[in-house]
């Protein structure tokens, strides 16, 4: 201890204080006190920057939601829009279809009646001239045959035989 | 960071290499003594403050002594204020005339002698002559000088880099600013408590950075035994002192008068607290001087090994126990190294330890 005592040196001690007490004011206020803001700061922007990732997250999530809302929406909306479509192109094709056959049906009818007429007409034209050529052919026939006597005589026993079967 | 690292490593043992070589200088020769008494006398005058600043010695083959360094300025009050260099000693081999005084120095103190420089001793072998007050610049204070300088320099640089790089550290900022927040997060913060720990914050971190610097300044050739200096760290355990005492809370009072608080009747408080309230005051200055002796005996210590361990490779002078001595050496410097730092850790984390202490506030039913 008396050493201890015996080595103190009050100059030293002087110094030191005087020294030590300044360097810690500079420091303080040069030094210390913007580092420690500086690092707080840093501190801080750094949980606020996580905290906004969390939020960013969070916000994307909800995004991703609704957009998936409203995908699924949209693709329902599609489905039916579509099936409508469908539905009405089948009642469309339907609807021509009839349509088209009654028509088909009329036409043809009327090109029936047509022909109908047609055949009925030519029938009678050549009934008419069948009737002519008959009568032609008859009248030459006839007068062939009734040219002798012998010939019209037979004819007339051919046809009262002819009567008489009837 | 670890690029930094090594290169801090680097340096330091460049500079402990450097050291043990300038103390080889020092110690080769002086006629007269022999080898033994001389080391342990270089060592006694080494932990001591010095007057000059002397990086070493020789002696010349005329058996002169030459000094390599400068002096420093002396300043003494003895009946007014008188100021001269240190070069007037002459390292202690002449007196200084002064306005007709002289003064002498004698290891390393400055005391006012007679014109023949006579030093008068009691029965203890202690000097009674008259001891002028001494505030010179010795080699400590050029060394505290110039660690505040640094400390300043280097931490101001720290604080720049900040506004200018966005909040990033740039250069050396980036070995030192964790080391900033380990003494914040992991002494501060625990120990004071998150409410209060801010305003104790920049004594921690500059006594941190000037212990640790100043020890590790005691490493190099410089081989300034500052924070081994009674003075140096009666000053710092004071300031410490003062810090908790000053800023102590009701608390903190209470617990020094009121130790025992309701857990006991007031008559049974009259027969305990004779006791205890001295127990607890001295409790107080107990804690601090603590911080004190063990900054000091711990430099102290290790300038003590290290220098004993080369002196014995003069001593041992063979070519087994020289190199045994300077691996030895060179193995101690590496711990004073980690010493270096611990103590620098440990007195600021029993500061801190203290101010919390100081800093408490509870209620004193639940927390006793």
């Amino acid at each position: 201890m008396e050493k201890l005592l015996e080595e103190f040196s009050l100059g030293l001690f002087f110094w030191q204080c005087l020294l030590f007490g300044l360097l810690l004011f500079l420091l303080w206020k040069f030094a210390w006190k913007p580092i420690l803001n500086a690092v707080n700061e840093r501190e801080d922007g750094i949980k606020d920057a996580l905290a906004a990732a969390e939020d960013a997250k969070k916000e994307m999530q909800n995004v991703t939601a609704d957009s998936e809302k409203l995908l699924k929406e949209a693709r329902a909306e599609r489905e039916a829009m579509l099936k409508e479509a469908r539905e009405i192109k089948d009642k469309l094709i339907a609807d021509s279809k009839e349509q088209a056959k009654v028509e088909g049906d009329k036409m043809l009818k009327q090109a029936q009646a047509a022909i109908e007429s047609e055949k009925k007409a030519a029938v009678a034209d050549i009934k008419s001239q069948v009737a002519n050529l008959s009568v032609d052919i008859a009248e030459k026939v006839i007068k062939e045959q009734l040219s002798s006597k012998e010939k019209q005589l037979k004819l007339v026993e051919d046809m009262l035989g002819d009567i008489k079967l009837n | 960071m670890s690029r930094y690292f090594t290169r801090f490593l680097l340096v330091m043992a460049l500079l402990l290499s450097a050291n043990s070589f300038a103390k080889e200088n020092e110690t080769s020769s002086e006629s007269g003594k022999d080898l033994k008494t001389e080391i342990k006398e270089y060592i006694q005058h080494h932990l001591k403050d010095s007057h000059d600043f002397s990086l070493f010695s020789y002696t010349t083959d005329a058996g002169e002594h030459k000094y390599v360094g400068f002096p420093l300025p002396v300043i003494l009050w003895d009946n007014g204020l008188k100021v001269f260099s240190s070069s007037k000693f002459h390292h202690g081999e002449t007196l200084a005339e002064v306005d007709g005084n002289f003064y002498k120095l004698y290891h390393s103190k400055i005391y006012k002698t007679d014109a023949q420089g006579t030093i008068n001793y009691d029965e203890a072998h202690h000097p009674t002559n008259a001891k002028p007050i001494d505030f010179s610049i010795t080699k400590s204070v050029v060394m505290i000088f110039i660690t505040g300088l640094l400390m300043f320099l280097l931490f101001r640089g720290l604080a720049k880099s900040y506004t200018k790089n966005n909040g990033i550290p740039t250069g050396v900022g980036r070995f030192f600013e964790p080391i900033v927040l380990y003494i914040r997060d992991d002494i501060a913060r625990p120990n004071i408590g998150e409410e209060k720990y801010k305003r104790y914050m920049p004594y921690l971190l500059s006594i941190f950075f000037f212990i640790w610097f100043l020890n590790i300044f005691g490493l190099t050739p410089l081989g300034v035994n500052v924070t081994g200096n009674i003075a140096i760290t009666f000053a710092l355990a004071l300031l410490t002192f003062l810090f908790t005492n000053l800023t102590g809370t009701k608390d903190y009072w209470m617990h020094i008068f009121d130790p025992l608080g309701d857990t006991l009747p007031w008559y049974g408080k009259l027969f305990l607290y004779p006791i205890l309230i001295p127990i607890e005051l001295l409790g107080v200055i107990i804690k601090p001087f603590s911080l004190l002796i063990r900054l000091y005996a711990n430099m102290q210590a290790g300038h003590i090994v290290l220098m004993s361990l080369i002196g014995l490779m003069f001593l041992f002078k063979s070519w087994l126990g020289s190199p045994l001595s300077f691996g030895l050496a060179f193995a101690i410097s590496l711990i004073e190294v980690l010493v270096a730092l611990l103590q620098a850790y440990i007195f600021t984390m029993l500061s801190a330890l203290y101010f919390g202490f100081a800093a408490v506030e509870h209620d004193h039913a639940d927390a006793h």
